[in-house]
């Protein structure tokens, strides 16, 4: 590790932990504001219920609360509903019905957070407990009761029939097909749990109208629009500051509840209101992920050539179709599902249903259910190798895309831009050991070792850095982002971006970008961002995009500064600017590269007395927006080896092996821990995390008593490595990183666990690989994840 | 944010002076040493006493010696400070094993050995290691001390037999020269309450077993042990078959529930298996002394 800065790309100390390290980052928690007043939310103790009265007398009579807000009163004010990033609609404040557990039913502002938890034990709700719908797999049954009864004629709990790919040409291949595997697989309900949980700090001034919102959004300038859209505030008195994050993993896309009631809550008291929700109700209330039921099916020729895949999958979102994903596409990116490898045709059908558990969907680092895919994939191909009686690896080998079919278009219409799968593959078996492995695991079933050793492989495509404006919008805001780079008379540098960081280290990435473009050290570049007063438009940060998308608009927009710059050296070395060269850091003359200009000596005559060529009228600074031609493939390959305690069930991570291939790293140390921290998510959900109900929809993993999070004692010392090949389309070459390890390595932990367990002749387990799961599994039980262990 | 209600707080300056406020707050006071789990229940609102009788200053109660042949745990000892104990080490390795397995370090430098009893949880790991070795639990009141055997210390799940107005002073643990012990636990991650776990003590005189101690925890045992299988053993060679019938003889006094952590017949199954295996390295142990 090198601590020295580089002029440019290379590793380096990331800018912001000296913060970090010392207590010094500022979240919303953080702010305190003069007058300041908190809030608090009553929920809903039942999954379903109408509600017959909400007495908040005795809660109001409390000495020291403000003001108590229910659905009513939001009704009073047209705020009782507000539109979901799905176009679906979410209750506030529950009026009529309460649809999960843990939905909001009032508000409570008081003096302090003591007084507001004591006045919601003092709010009297009547409720009438209706029959609910917990398993997903009856949602669309006949006598299932109707959630969404608030919609217009709805008359039952379908959402969405969503396909892609060619159905008829998919038909036709599996009718033919020498050899057809059909596998049943759960992607359970999630969460991606950030340490800093949701809240909002809203001050409304009355005196010059503007809103202002402290708020950990991973989009702040979505949230100003979306809150000048539907309460009619206008967009300029709106200001929305996300400061520093405490992990966000897509659970902070979406506007709250609570955020709303922050807002209307310090319009109605005149006072700052503060409220920041504890870990129950992040659990139970915010953006899950996943629970995707899927039926994927495989067809391949006897040798192990991989013909066609096609899925059905039935999607549970919960009481109101919240996703945060690109509009037009319900099921989000998940028709990535072929994968990495060269399959004629390919086809799915999704179909979303209403059930009584909290909305979302789309969070957790799942590039908008790439996650589901690549699982789906990676399981299906385990699952086909086994009926073959074939080595997953040479199955794999066998099928993936040569690098000379890019860019390739997949059978679902996508167009991977660049890659050499091979290559990827064949380093993490190198690096494995691949087949010493093997021969271990053989010599050890051989001697009937009680323990069991498995490795699992998985190799995934990532499609990140949504998106083209023309396909990718979310409610009509097209998913492209802003830079300003403004360079001061010492030519230091001040970069502002649209995107917002969660943890991911942009103050330093997007430095260095800079950096590397203009050739000054990343300590002289300060990165903006989280403000919409102080920086442009742009839709923020989650699927991976800020480096594919916000990292092309600093580049370019310091490509823009850099032609400036040229301009006005040309002014300075009095020669033709076109009879100048650019080395890192200056323009100089061509064949005589003394006679030049450093980017500082530039800056400071910008904005000095030395007369500028005619258009430039004094600075360097420059704007744009980046709208991206493509997205951006990063792939990996990943190689997990685990043992497994059979007559405990325990298994045990062994090694990890994860070589990723995201285009030009800009900082390898920050690409190495996004990888360490997404290869950490995989092992939770593979074996402890879960989100499951019991019958009567009592959400069953609302502490983290119950929520597992892996930790280090869980996670091996993993073994990176990587491959290079750079994005054709993308600036600089970089493909985006944020989320390929939680996308790519559950299948791999998962088909680790199930190759141990191979010789009791079980195919396959859902997520997760609890020790009573394992057990049950050798046992031959059937597993339900999803609900209630009985 | 999880905030508690309102409540009183008093801190205890010795002995008396905490016997004094627990009956002066009468029985909706609760002691708070560590206050691993009665603070979380505040703040969750699952515990609301009217006051906190904080007794962290109460040094007295925080010995860790070997006294009359016997091991005296003070209740205020730290889990981290049982687990540090060279004295612990050399007689106990059963509460070596399971402290390290109890929570993470942050919760055992606070949390201590009398309050993890006292809170009763039918998970608890020390109740079973303690049960193992046959300790007894002193109680002390306005009206003296008295002495318990930890077996009968627990009245169910959360529920003991310190009585409002009193309070738990200390572990007695006899100190059995050449004895082995060893725990077993699984559990989902690490620092997780137990799915099952299990202890055992095991004295071994001329080939054969002449004590054996068992502990259980999480599977509803009576009283955190198994009696019969422990009868079982007696006489007994150390050797697998016999280890293997005692957990059966385990498991079958076992009555676990199913919840997140696994179903019950699952549970009976580790309470065999983990019984099995601490018999073995327990033995093993005694072996090695």
């Amino acid at each position: 590790m090198t601590t020295s800065t580089p002029m440019g790309f290379g590793r380096m100390h990331r800018k912001e932990d000296a913060r970090f390290i010392r207590g010094r980052g500022q979240y919303v928690d953080d702010v305190q504001l003069p007058g300041m007043l908190h809030g608090a939310i009553l929920r809903s103790p039942h999954a379903h219920a109408r509600i017959l009265s909400v007495d908040t007398s005795a809660a109001e009579a409390l000495p020291g609360v403000k003001a108590v807000i229910t659905g009513e009163t939001l009704a009073g004010l047209g705020l009782a509903w507000m539109p979901t990033l799905s176009k679906d609609v979410q209750a506030v404040l529950a009026t009529d019905k309460v649809r999960f557990q843990g939905q909001e039913v009032a508000f409570v502002v008081a003096e302090d957070r003591y007084i507001a938890r004591d006045a919601l034990e003092l709010i009297e709700v009547d409720y009438e407990p209706l029959p609910s719908v917990i398993d997903a797999r009856t949602a669309l049954a006949e006598a299932a009761p109707v959630i969404r009864d608030d919609l217009d004629g709805k008359k039952d709990n379908h959402i969405f029939d969503w396909e892609a790919g060619d159905r008829a040409h998919t038909e036709a291949i599996f009718e033919r097909a020498e050899v057809r595997v059909s596998q049943d697989m759960l992607y359970p309900r999630v969460h991606p749990a950030p340490l800093e949980t949701c809240g909002a700090l809203a001050d409304f001034d009355k005196v010059t109208g503007k809103l202002t919102v402290w708020c950990p959004t991973q989009a702040p300038h979505a949230h100003r629009t979306l809150y000048a859209m539907v309460a009619g505030l206008p967009e300029h008195k709106i200001r929305v500051i996300s400061p520093d994050i405490g992990g966000g993993f897509g659970g902070k896309v979406g506007i709250y509840p609570g955020y709303v009631c922050a807002i209307v809550g310090s319009i109605v008291t005149g006072k700052p209101v503060k409220w920041m929700e504890d870990r129950s109700e992040n659990l139970m209330s915010t953006a899950f992920a996943r629970d995707y039921h899927m039926t994927g099916e495989i067809a391949a020729t006897q040798d192990g050539r991989v013909q066609a895949i096609r899925v059905k999958v039935l999607a549970d979102h919960g009481a109101f179709n919240g996703t945060a994903q690109p509009t037009k596409f319900p099921a989000g990116f998940f028709h990535v599902f072929s994968g990495s490898y060269d399959i004629e045709t390919a086809h799915c059908e999704v179909t979303g249903v209403y059930s009584n558990k909290a909305p979302g969907g789309v969070a957790y680092a799942c590039s908008f259910r790439i996650t589901e895919a690549v699982y789906l994939v990676e399981r299906l191909m385990d699952v086909l190798a086994y009926e073959l009686g074939m080595d997953p690896a040479e199955l794999r080998m066998k099928n993936l895309l040569r690098a000379d079919q890019f860019p390739y278009t997949s059978p679902t219409g996508w167009e991977y831009d660049s890659g050499d799968y091979p290559r990827t593959l064949a380093l993490a078996m190198e690096m494995a050991g691949y087949d010493k492995l093997r021969a271990e695991q053989a010599e050890r079933r051989a001697n009937g070792d009680r323990r069991l050793m498995g490795i699992g492989l998985s190799f995934f495509t990532e499609a990140v850095g949504a998106g083209p404006r023309k396909h990718m919008d979310i409610l009509g805001l097209g998913m492209a982002d802003g830079a300003e780079l403004r360079v001061h008379p010492t030519g230091k540098a001040v970069l502002r971006v649209s995107c917002q960081s969660q943890g991911q280290g942009h103050e330093t990435t997007f430095a260095q970008i800079v950096a590397e473009e203009l050739g000054i050290s990343p300590d002289d570049v300060d990165v903006v961002h989280g403000d919409t007063d102080q920086t442009p438009f742009g839709l923020g940060t989650y699927g991976s995009r800020s480096t594919p998308v916000s990292g092309a608009a600093a580049a370019m927009v310091t490509r823009k500064v850099r032609d400036r710059a040229k301009l006005v050296a040309s002014a300075m070395l009095e020669v033709a600017p076109d009879d100048l060269e650019w080395t890192k850091g200056r323009w100089s003359v061509k064949g005589d590269p003394k006679h030049g200009a450093t980017i500082q000596e530039i800056a400071l005559a910008s904005h000095g007395a030395v007369e500028l060529p005619e258009g430039v009228e004094g600075h360097l600074d420059a704007t744009c927006v980046y709208n991206p031609p493509n997205l951006t493939y990063p792939f990996g390959a990943y190689i997990c080896v685990v043992d497994v305690d059979p007559d405990t069930g325990q298994v045990d991570v062994r090694r990890f092996i994860a070589v990723d291939d995201c285009g030009v790293r800009i900082n390898p140390m920050i690409v190495e821990g996004q990888i360490h921290g997404g290869l950490a998510d995989g092992i939770g959900m593979a074996l402890m995390q879960l989100m499951a109900f019991d019958e009567d929809g009592n959400h069953l993993g609302a502490s983290f008593m119950d929520y597992l999070l892996p930790t280090a004692v869980e996670c091996p010392s993993w073994e990176l490595g990587e491959t290079v090949t750079p994005s054709p389309h993308h600036p600089i070459g970089a493909k985006g990183v944020g989320e390929s390890a939680t996308v790519g390595s559950p299948a791999a932990v998962v088909n680790a666990v199930l190759d141990a367990l191979k010789p009791y002749g079980i195919r396959h387990a859902d997520m997760p690989l609890t020790p009573s799961n394992v057990w049950r599994a050798i046992q031959g039980r059937p597993i339900r994840t999803d609900l209630a262990i009985t | 944010m999880q905030v508690p209600a309102r409540f009183e707080y008093e801190k205890a300056t010795s002995v008396p002076h905490a016997l004094a406020l627990l009956e002066r707050y009468g029985p909706d006071a609760r002691v708070v040493a560590g206050g691993h789990s009665l603070i979380p229940m505040m703040k969750l609102r699952l515990a609301q006493p009217e006051a906190l009788i904080d007794i962290n200053d109460l040094r007295e109660l925080a010995h860790l010696r070997v006294e009359g042949g016997e091991l005296a745990v003070g209740a205020l000892v730290r889990h981290a400070e049982l687990l540090a104990s060279p004295l612990v080490a050399e007689h106990f390795a059963i509460l070596i094993d399971a402290e390290r397995v109890i929570a993470d370090p942050v919760v055992r430098n606070r949390g201590t050995v009398g309050g993890s009893l006292c809170q009763a949880d039918p998970s608890e790991d020390l109740a079973a290691a303690f049960a193992a070795l046959k300790a007894d639990a002193v109680v002390t009141g306005p009206g003296g001390s008295r002495t318990v055997p930890l077996r009968g210390f627990h009245q169910g799940p959360y529920e003991t037999v310190v009585e409002p107005g009193e309070l738990l002073a200390e572990l007695r643990v006899p100190v059995r020269h050449g004895a082995g012990s060893a725990y077993e636990k699984v559990e989902r991650r690490v620092g997780d309450w137990p799915v099952a776990a299990a202890g055992a003590l095991i004295l071994i005189e001329d080939g054969l077993i002449t004590e054996a101690g068992i502990g259980l925890t999480a599977v509803s045992a009576p009283g955190f042990t198994a009696p019969e299988a422990e009868d079982y053993l007696i006489g007994r060679e150390p050797v697998d078959a016999v280890f293997a019938e005692a957990g059966r003889r385990a498991a079958a006094v076992c009555n676990p529930h199913a919840d997140q952590r696994g179903p019950a017949d699952y549970k009976r199954h580790l309470a065999g298996e983990l019984t099995r295996r601490a018999l073995r390295k327990a033995a093993r142990r005694a072996a090695e002394d």
